[in-house]
């Protein structure tokens, strides 16, 4: 039987990203060991007297050897159990769906708007290379890149909340509320966001427009009389899309993952913040189970790039 | 009623015009001074009247996703606040520190008040409809003194000896007089719980004016007014919530937009700017919460008393309630008690920043002249790495080789506090001087972070406790006061005030020194202006 080699590889990636997120769990799980001081020791805190603290300890199973808590909880995990938290005894898988769909509808409002943005911009830049949009664009862009993320958030809350009273400054959603309610609401995190992911992305449509605009098959449809824009669409955006999707993904995968400052500043309740707790509580199974997620996240994005840079390329389409 | 007379009423009955003034404009309107008199004494009691329903929020820090409705656990801002507005302790010191009635009716003592009897309300409800009984309240008190439980009200019940209900009174047998029992079961964690909450402790079910709707742990906190409860002055609103924004500046902005009509812990830093912003007012309570800088008194080189006193001298008290608070608060005296205390005694001289005799004492203490280490981590206090900073600029100033360590804020509680020979942290304060004392003084304490061993203060702790003549009492306070002042190992430049902003839609506002938001009443007692 002969499997067609995208089918391999793509069958090769996913047994190789399960393995690496195996990996990345006992990573974790070490990590979490080595912090200072224990779950009983953060929940009770400055109230800790050394009674309390062996009640909790023992009452939350801490007692146990490193390695025994750890293959119980992989044997649970492996069978869709995420437990519940050694902190306050809430159902880890109900907690964290929610809170993962707030995380995505965050990352998916942003992505809409950047993405296509950020393509836009970039081919426009590419375009007028060296001339005052392309200088326009990548000033505008540099400048929200450098803001730090909090830094920005400040501002648009001044400007949005203040100012003009658009918008709330305190963004959670809640189940229970419309779509255009929750979209009210995360108005203030995706505009920074956006200011945050659009560089990087319009930046790598630049470069990867303009390199494949030196090459010979440009000139000939230039030379055909095909009008500037209409080669950068049809023969340049098709060979230049593989880095621009890696670069995309990349950004995706940081809107999923690494929007914890953005959270805090807007109080989203999403899964940066919730993680970000449990790692102050030494939580350990709410920290495993979130950390896979993210690491789920990542690798599952970076194998999609991957595959899309591959069909994208027909010499790797059909490799000999 | 023109709209000008309407603002003008709204601004006198706040008392922000003089009813002179007030008079004299409406007069300027056209309105005689009689009818403008009659007018003003209408709203001014229209301001006082507790107005219906409505949904009032609070934003409030210190909430995080691994919060718990346990009143067991409960240690920062939001759950105090949360556990305050669905559960009900015996008992509340009020704002002008004495015992309220809450769900006790009546308290009394035996002659050296050693046995205590509560007397327990009837007819009060929780919110799953079962009735609270005497048995509830010694099935909570139990749950918190067991041995294995996590209280944090542990060592405050620790000296109750044997409880028991009988009829509709409790009574409880200490292991040696008290005289401040009632205020001891004002703990917000005492919050009695069907059953005792020993099945079910986070179940968030109690007697308060509000019962739980929602809980997102961390996140929000929503309630319902609940219909049958016992105190027709309180649960004015319809529903409540409470938002936790952890953020300063969020927190401030969703008040400001009116997001939300009450917010804790402002920042003193811009409580001044809040100040001049519309339909928003800073209050600000002097309470007992103070800030310290700790040495422990066992570990060289502070076990020496003279250079304890050298670092004493050495911080200037007035610059820090200026610089690290703001003004919004007042200098402390090397004991942890202030006017804010019953049987405070302000004869004991105030100490100064000396740079000459704290060099004097440093020199007398014979320290080899290698740095002292200060560790302070941001989350000690607000501003404490700025206060470590200027403590350490002032010491150097008289010779003292004083250096501040940075630490980070995760596990600062766990690895610093408690285990450093020198760092900073801060206290809530407690209501009595004595539950401050053997709290964190008395030499058998868990708490006594400073390891401060001193025999005649535990004799003095023994004997005022018990002590029924106030006279007496003041005395043994005020010589303990200057034992921990001259012998201890604690610094205490400054005591917060509890700074706080209030939306000028909210009525019913008093300032209470207890606990913040007025002693985590605020939801239970205010209500939206109509």
């Amino acid at each position: 039987m002969v499997i067609h080699p995208i089918l391999k590889l793509v069958v090769q990636r996913i047994v190789l990203g399960l393995i690496l997120l195996l990996a990345v769990s006992f990573v974790i799980f070490l990590g979490v060991q080595i912090l200072p001081g224990d779950a009983a020791q953060a929940i009770l805190g400055q109230s800790a007297t050394p009674e309390a603290l062996a009640n909790l300890r023992s009452q939350l199973g801490l007692n146990e050897p490193a390695l025994v808590r750890y293959f119980t909880w992989l044997g649970h995990a492996l069978h869709g159990d995420l437990g519940k938290a050694l902190t306050n005894g809430q159902d880890i898988s109900h907690d964290i769906g929610q809170r993962l769909g707030n995380t995505l509808f965050l990352a998916v409002c942003a992505g809409v708007i950047a993405v296509p943005l950020a393509i836009t911009l970039g081919l426009i830049a590419a375009r007028y290379n060296g001339r005052w949009p392309d200088k326009l664009i990548s000033g505008v862009t540099l400048a929200t890149i450098s803001l730090p993320e909090f830094v920005a958030a400040y501002f648009v809350i001044f400007l949005l909340t203040q100012v003009v009273h658009l918008f709330q400054p305190v963004s959670m959603v809640f189940p229970g509320m419309s779509f255009f309610a929750k979209l009210h609401a995360v108005a203030l995190p995706v505009i920074v966001l956006v200011m945050v992911v659009l560089a990087h992305m319009m930046r790598m449509t630049r470069a990867a427009i303009l390199n494949v605009m030196q090459s010979a098959y440009i000139e000939t449809a230039e030379l055909k009389g095909l009008s500037p824009m209409q080669v950068i669409w049809r023969p340049a955006l098709p060979n230049a899309i593989a880095p621009i999707i890696s670069v995309v993904v990349i950004n995706m995968a940081y809107l999923v993952v690494g929007v914890v400052v953005v959270e805090v500043v807007f109080s989203y309740n999403a899964l940066g913040q919730y993680l970000v707790d449990h790692v102050a509580k030494r939580d350990l199974p709410v920290v495993q189970a979130v950390g896979i997620i993210f690491a789920a996240v990542y690798i599952g994005l970076n194998i999609l790039a991957d595959l899309i840079g591959i069909i994208s390329n027909p010499r790797l389409r059909h490799p000999k | 009623m023109s709209s000008e007379l309407n603002h003008l009423l709204r601004q006198a009955a706040l008392g922000k015009m003089s009813r002179r003034a007030f008079i004299s404009r409406a007069g300027a309107l056209g309105m005689s001074a009689a009818m403008a008199g009659t007018l003003l004494t209408t709203a001014a009691r229209a301001e006082d009247t507790p107005v219906k329903g409505g949904v009032i929020r609070a934003g409030v820090q210190g909430g995080q996703s691994t919060d718990t409705l346990d009143p067991a656990v409960a240690a920062s801002p939001a759950p105090f606040l949360i556990n305050s507005t669905w559960g009900e302790t015996l008992v509340e010191v009020n704002a002008k520190n004495e015992i309220s009635m809450r769900l006790a009716e009546e308290v009394s003592s035996n002659k050296d008040a050693s046995v205590w009897m509560f007397k327990i309300r009837k007819g009060v409800k929780y919110h799953n409809g079962a009735e609270m009984t005497p048995a509830d309240v010694v099935a909570t008190l139990k749950r918190h003194t067991d041995e294995k439980s996590k209280s944090g009200a542990l060592g405050i019940v620790k000296g109750i000896t044997d409880m028991k209900a009988e009829g509709d009174t409790v009574t409880l047998t200490l292991a040696g007089p008290n005289a401040d029992l009632p205020y001891l079961m004002a703990d917000y964690h005492l919050i009695i719980q069907p059953g005792g909450g020993v099945d079910n402790p986070a179940a968030g079910i109690g007697t308060g004016p509000y019962k739980i709707n929602s809980f997102d742990p961390g996140v929000r906190c929503t309630f319902d007014k609940f219909a049958d409860y016992w105190d027709k002055d309180r649960g004015h609103a319809d529903t409540v919530e409470i938002l936790v924004i952890n953020d300063n500046t969020a927190r401030t902005a969703a008040l400001q937009s009116g997001q939300v009509h009450m917010i804790d812990r402002v920042d003193p830093k811009i409580a001044d700017l809040l100040k001049g912003v519309s339909g928003v007012s800073i209050k600000a309570t002097a309470g007992r919460g103070h800030y310290v800088f700790i040495m422990e008194c066992n570990k060289p080189p502070f076990d020496n008393n003279d250079l304890r006193m050298a670092l004493k001298l050495a911080i200037n008290r007035k610059e820090m309630v200026d610089k690290i608070l703001g003004g919004l608060g007042s200098v402390g005296n090397d004991f942890p008690i202030n006017a804010a205390y019953p049987l405070f005694d302000d004869t004991i001289p105030q100490r100064e920043y000396d740079p000459k005799a704290a060099a004097e004492a440093y020199k007398k203490s014979g320290h080899d002249g290698s740095p002292i280490m200060l560790q302070v981590a941001p989350g000690a206090f607000p501003g404490a790495v700025e206060a470590a900073q200027l403590f350490a600029t002032s010491a150097n100033a008289a010779g003292i080789p004083l250096q501040v360590k940075l630490e980070p804020d995760d596990g600062y509680w766990t690895n610093v506090w408690n285990v450093a020979p020198f760092c900073a942290s801060y206290w809530g304060g407690r209501p009595v001087q004595d539950q401050m004392y053997s709290t964190a003084y008395q030499s058998t304490a868990d708490w006594n972070d400073t390891k401060f061993v001193n025999k005649r203060f535990d004799e003095l702790l023994l004997a005022a406790r018990g002590e029924l003549d106030q006279a007496k009492r003041k005395a043994e306070y005020s010589e303990m006061a200057k034992l921990v002042r001259d012998t201890g190992g604690v610094i205490v430049p400054m005591f917060n005030d509890w700074v706080e902003a209030v939306s000028d839609s909210i009525g019913g506002w008093n300032a209470d020194a207890n606990q913040e938001l007025m002693n985590g009443k605020a939801l239970q007692k205010c209500w939206l202006k109509a």
